[in-house]
């Protein structure tokens, strides 16, 4: 983690993603997408991280992200996803959700689909409409489902005009985030510290399993989903608190494991690299988890090891283990049990709001208005 | 009272007409409305077609700035470093530590300034580049002023190495020199370029004597008439003593040896050595310091400051500190020779020169459009502990008022208010107040904008709750200033009016408010009475301790867990919890009629449930609450026919309760008796 790059942006970034890569590609990720919250006129970005031999020759050094395009954004930017390599789905403050489409050869955003009212209080054509936060976004070709802070569950196709599923009510609280679980099912996160999981193939309003945090609701607000073990979770809470389950049983988090000192924004597992995970947190820091064990010497990666921790799961309810493959993250052996964590900023102020990881990139975004990009995640 | 410095500046508000209507105003925290009234002036009731508009003056505009706001921001993590230096470190680290914190700004304000120029070429609109020009020379002016500063107040450098970092402040500034050098040896004959004397005067003014020698060097080869005194002037140039950083001479030998290479200097002129060639004599004498040869190359040295530096350079390169302010006002008088009176800027640098820096952030303050340079300036100086002594006539001391007005300007903007936060907090006398006063004009449109508010406020009242905790044991109450609360009560509010009971309650929860809750419980029961069943199971059965912030939301909880019991066919555990739910008065009164129909299906199971005296304790609670019900006086239809199906109920339940009764004797009689 020698090179960190900051750049100012004159806007606070809600939300960062990078392009997905082509399928087989073996380029690194050198596109990513940004949101903004919280000011007058808020925009969907697109930066380069790539080279610019025509495009710019005296503003920008090497490892500066350069501006692409930008389009307007109707209220706060509340999430982001890329539905494939040129749409980009984008979650508004107003309800709204947006599909912008990338026109790679003149460089520009455009308006691909849109609906307007995909979450609100007060139903649209009632005389005291009054629209909600649409607060979680997640895309899997072709569908697309949407949450707010109504409690509802929107599922959209692409290519439909109107939703394809609601589930209204479906939480008495906000909704923070979603995430597929697998591919008929996903999983949300609410207010009051629980974690639901949804099957599109059941009829009715109810989840079909709910886990929760127990005691004091803390609210969770981000998930994540292990890339190749689909039972694994990880969920951030308004605590900082870090939190693992098992979705295939019991109703608790595996592990609980004390973070950060205000909210935790976002979690990411490594999509290709899942023994690393990363999160972010309203007190300013961007962590680096690293729970591959079997390397003893990681000196390469972590010489500076300036803010490195040794952390123990506090909380296992782990007595009747029998998997053939056992996460990492869902160890109980006392030897193995160790995770390491990294600070990758280098000093701590404004909330870092978003991160995104792809390969040896990371990409995140804070409300003093800078992107920081990293290309040499684990050099 | 101090009298004012400069007539206030007038600002045209366009479309309100003051001649005609009168104006209405009030002040906010950074801004000013501003609206025509329909009063007249005059008494007569004409209507005079008025401004339809509310006018938002603002008076911090910089802050409305695309490129400023990196200034702005990037500055903020400086200040934050530079409040956390240890108080404890003294000295030379401090020092450094100090002056690194002082480039960083300015840096800063380079990158700005470059990032600005950029825009102003790449304008289209003549206008718009001109106003972004006139950034730039603000911006500039504001790094010259502080470039200044820290020599002087920050690096604080001695007799000697002062005169080195004003010649740095110098060339750093007046950087024409280098696009013309490379214009000039970029031709094909240098020697011959019009502007080769020029570009030596130049060098030879800002003391870049090496590269002068090199010039000359090329004059020699080009023309061997002049050669010999080429080489003479080189020689002088080279033996200029100068003071190097790393050299350990003593001020006094260099001052020696400066003497002997001045005197050998006029030793030159009187000779006439280079009567022939009146370039080389010119820089002759320039390099002896004679102000009327300085004051000839006006052009070239381009302003008073850049004049004042050269000539202490060759006539006393060993200028102590307190001395300055005497040059520099001469500098200032010799340069301007009565033409033209100074500016704001000159001003400023000559009230530096003579170290007041009072006077500086007063000019600073009145000449500039912003409040980011005179906060950020004076909070560093402060740090240097250069401003002690110094209290206003209001508020706190000058520190802490500029930056108040700075931070009040960062809330006045939309998005910028989080920043203004920790401004506040290292206010120590007025900055928690101010903090509170705006943190509540934020409007709160999301959640998510919500809890980060929510997480500044209580992050800052950690600090008022352990000294809560150390003087008395108030327990919560510190945890929750009213500023808290309202945030939560405002969400719950929002909530319960877009039916969002779950919500609502869960907002009242974490903002401990025993009345909102009840409210909102009340609604959660309506709605069953109504409805005759529960929404939001999902928070209700997980209550948890939260249940007991008030009676109602236990009778909720409670009244739910009966409900899980009875569905659960638990019906001994059902009707116990039922009847405590009427004889602990948990209930509420309005309540108990429903509850006692709920009872009815247990009171008629198969198997009995309620004992004798369980049975007996709901009678008593029957009669408690039909003997207390009210007489009506009027009697409508709707009224009787309620009244009809009340009196039905009460039959029925006296009916089953009796039954009930019965069978409870005769099983525990025959309990006893087996």
């Amino acid at each position: 983690m020698e090179e960190i790059y900051a750049k100012f942006v004159s806007q606070k970034i809600s939300k960062t993603r990078w392009r997905p890569l082509p399928p087989g590609s073996l380029q690194t990720a050198e596109t990513f997408a940004t949101g903004s919250w919280d000011n007058e006129e808020n925009y969907i970005s697109l930066w380069s991280i790539g080279d610019f031999g025509n495009l710019d020759s005296d503003g920008g050094f090497e490892g500066d992200h350069q501006l692409l395009c930008d389009i307007r954004h109707h209220g706060d930017v509340m999430d982001l996803q890329f539905f494939d390599q040129e749409r980009i789905v984008a979650a508004s403050s107003t309800g709204c959700v947006t599909v912008f489409l990338h026109h790679p050869n003149n460089q520009t955003l455009s308006v691909n689909q849109q609906w307007t009212t995909a979450h609100y209080h007060t139903g649209p054509g009632s005389p005291s409409y009054s629209s909600a936060p649409c607060t979680g976004v997640v895309c899997n070709n072709p569908e697309i489902v949407t949450v707010g802070e109504d409690g509802r569950i929107n599922l959209f196709r692409a290519d439909h005009k109107e939703a394809v599923r609601t589930i209204d009510n479906a939480d008495s609280s906000t909704l923070h985030a979603v995430t597929f679980l697998r591919t008929p099912e996903i999983l949300t996160v609410n207010s009051i510290g629980q974690l639901k999981i949804w099957d599109f193939r059941q009829q009715g309003n109810e989840p079909s399993q709910i886990l929760s945090l127990t005691g004091d609701r803390v609210p969770l607000h981000c998930v994540d989903r292990h890339p190749n073990q689909q039972h694994v979770v990880a969920t951030g809470g308004q605590d900082g608190m870090l939190s693992i389950w098992d979705v295939r049983q019991g109703t608790m988090p595996v592990s609980l494991l004390k973070a950060h000192e205000a909210e935790m924004w976002e979690v990411h597992f490594h999509p290709s690299n899942p023994e690393h995970l990363f999160t972010c947190s309203e007190d300013g820091s961007l962590w680096h988890w690293d729970a591959s064990t079997d390397v003893p010497e990681k000196s390469s990666l972590f010489h500076q090891g300036r803010s490195s921790t040794f952390l123990s799961h506090s909380i296992s309810n782990q007595a009747n283990v029998h998997q053939s493959v056992i996460s990492s993250w869902l160890s109980t052996d006392p030897a193995k049990d160790r995770i390491e964590i990294t600070s990758l900023l280098p000093s701590r102020s404004l909330s870092v709001n978003t991160l995104d990881v792809l390969g040896p990139c990371l990409v995140c975004g804070t409300d003093a208005e800078a992107i920081y990009v990293t290309r040499h995640l684990f050099s | 009272m101090e009298e004012l410095d400069g007539e206030p500046t007038v600002t045209l508000i366009p479309g309100v007409n003051s001649k005609k209507n009168q104006m209405y105003f009030d002040w906010g925290p950074g801004e000013m409305l501003v609206c025509e009234t329909s009063f007249n002036k005059k008494e007569k009731s004409e209507m005079v077609p008025s401004c339809p508009f509310i006018y938002i003056i603002r008076k911090d505009v910089d802050v409305y700035s695309q490129i400023l706001r990196k200034l702005f921001n990037e500055s903020h993590g400086i200040f934050l470093g530079l409040q956390r230096i240890d108080e404890e470190l003294t000295g030379k680290s401090r020092k450094s530590q100090l002056v690194r914190v002082s480039k960083n700004y300015r840096s800063v304000i380079r990158a700005c300034m470059e990032e600005m120029h950029q825009v102003a070429i790449a304008a289209k609109d003549p206008a718009n580049g001109r106003q972004f020009s006139s950034q730039v020379s603000i911006l500039s002016a504001m790094e010259l002023i502080w470039n200044l500063c820290e020599i002087l107040f920050i690096e604080v450098a001695p007799a000697g190495p002062l005169l080195l970092h004003l010649l740095d402040w110098v060339r750093l500034h007046v950087c024409e020199v280098d696009s013309l050098s490379a214009d000039v040896l970029g031709s094909e004959n240098p020697s011959k370029h019009d502007s080769f004397w020029n570009l030596v005067t130049i060098l030879v003014l800002q003391g870049r004597l090496d590269e002068a020698r090199q010039m000359l060097s090329k004059e020699a080869d080009a023309s061997p008439a002049s050669a010999g005194i080429c080489r003479i002037m080189g020689d002088l140039m080279r033996t200029m003593p100068i003071l190097s950083p790393g050299n350990t001479q003593t001020l006094t030998e260099l001052e020696l040896k400066w003497q002997h290479w001045h005197e050998e200097c006029e030793r030159y002129l009187q000779d006439s050595t280079f009567a022939t060639s009146p370039h080389l004599e010119s820089l002759l004498k320039i390099m002896l310091g004679d102000e009327a040869a300085l004051l000839e190359q006006k052009e070239l040295l381009s302003n008073w400051y850049h004049f004042l530096v050269t000539r202490l350079l060759y006539s006393n390169p060993t200028v102590k500190p307190i001395d300055l302010h005497y040059y520099a006002q001469s500098s200032l008088d010799l340069f301007l020779g009565g033409e033209s009176s100074p500016e704001p800027l000159d001003n400023i640098l000559l009230a530096a020169f003579e170290f007041d820096i009072h006077q500086v952030i007063k000019e600073c303050s009145i000449a500039l459009s912003n409040w980011w340079f005179v906060a950020h300036l004076t909070d560093l100086l402060d740090h240097c502990k250069l401003l002690q002594s110094h209290n206003l006539y209001f508020g706190s001391n000058m520190r802490e008022f500029l930056l108040l007005e700075y931070a009040s300007g960062l809330f006045a903007h939309p998005s910028l208010w989080q920043l203004g936060v920790d401004y506040f907090d290292y206010c120590p006398e007025l900055g928690r107040v101010s903090l509170e006063l705006h943190i509540e004009r934020i409007p709160l449109n999301t959640e998510q904008k919500a809890l980060k508010v929510l997480r500044i406020c209580e992050q800052r009242q950690m600090t008022e709750q352990a000294i809560l905790l150390l003087t008395s044991h108030t327990g919560d109450v510190g945890l929750w200033t009213p500023r808290v609360r309202s945030i939560c009560k405002i969400l719950a509010m929002k909530a319960v009016r877009n039916n969002r009971l779950g919500s609502a309650l869960s907002w009242s929860i974490r903002a401990k408010d025993a009345a909102f809750a009840t409210l909102v419980s009340d609604r959660f029961l309506r709605d069953y009475c109504e409805r005759g069943c529960f929404s939001d199971l999902d928070l209700i059965d997980n209550l948890g301790p939260a249940m007991m912030l008030s009676d109602r939301l236990t009778f909720l909880g409670k009244y739910r867990e009966f409900h899980r019991m009875y569905g659960e066919k638990r019906f001994a555990d059902a009707a116990s919890l039922l009847l405590s739910l009427m004889t602990s008065r948990i209930a509420p009164r309005s309540f108990w009629m429903t509850l006692l129909t709920d009872a009815l299906p247990l009171l008629e199971q198969k198997q009995v449930i309620f004992s004798a005296e369980q049975t007996y304790e709901l009678m008593r609670c029957l009669e408690d609450l039909t003997s207390r019900r009210p007489v009506h006086g009027e009697s409508d239809t709707e009224q009787l026919q309620d009244d009809d199906i009340e009196t039905t109920k009460v039959e029925m339940l006296r009916l089953s309760l009796a039954r009930n009764l019965a069978r409870a004797i005769i099983r525990e009689g025959s309990l006893e008796g087996s």
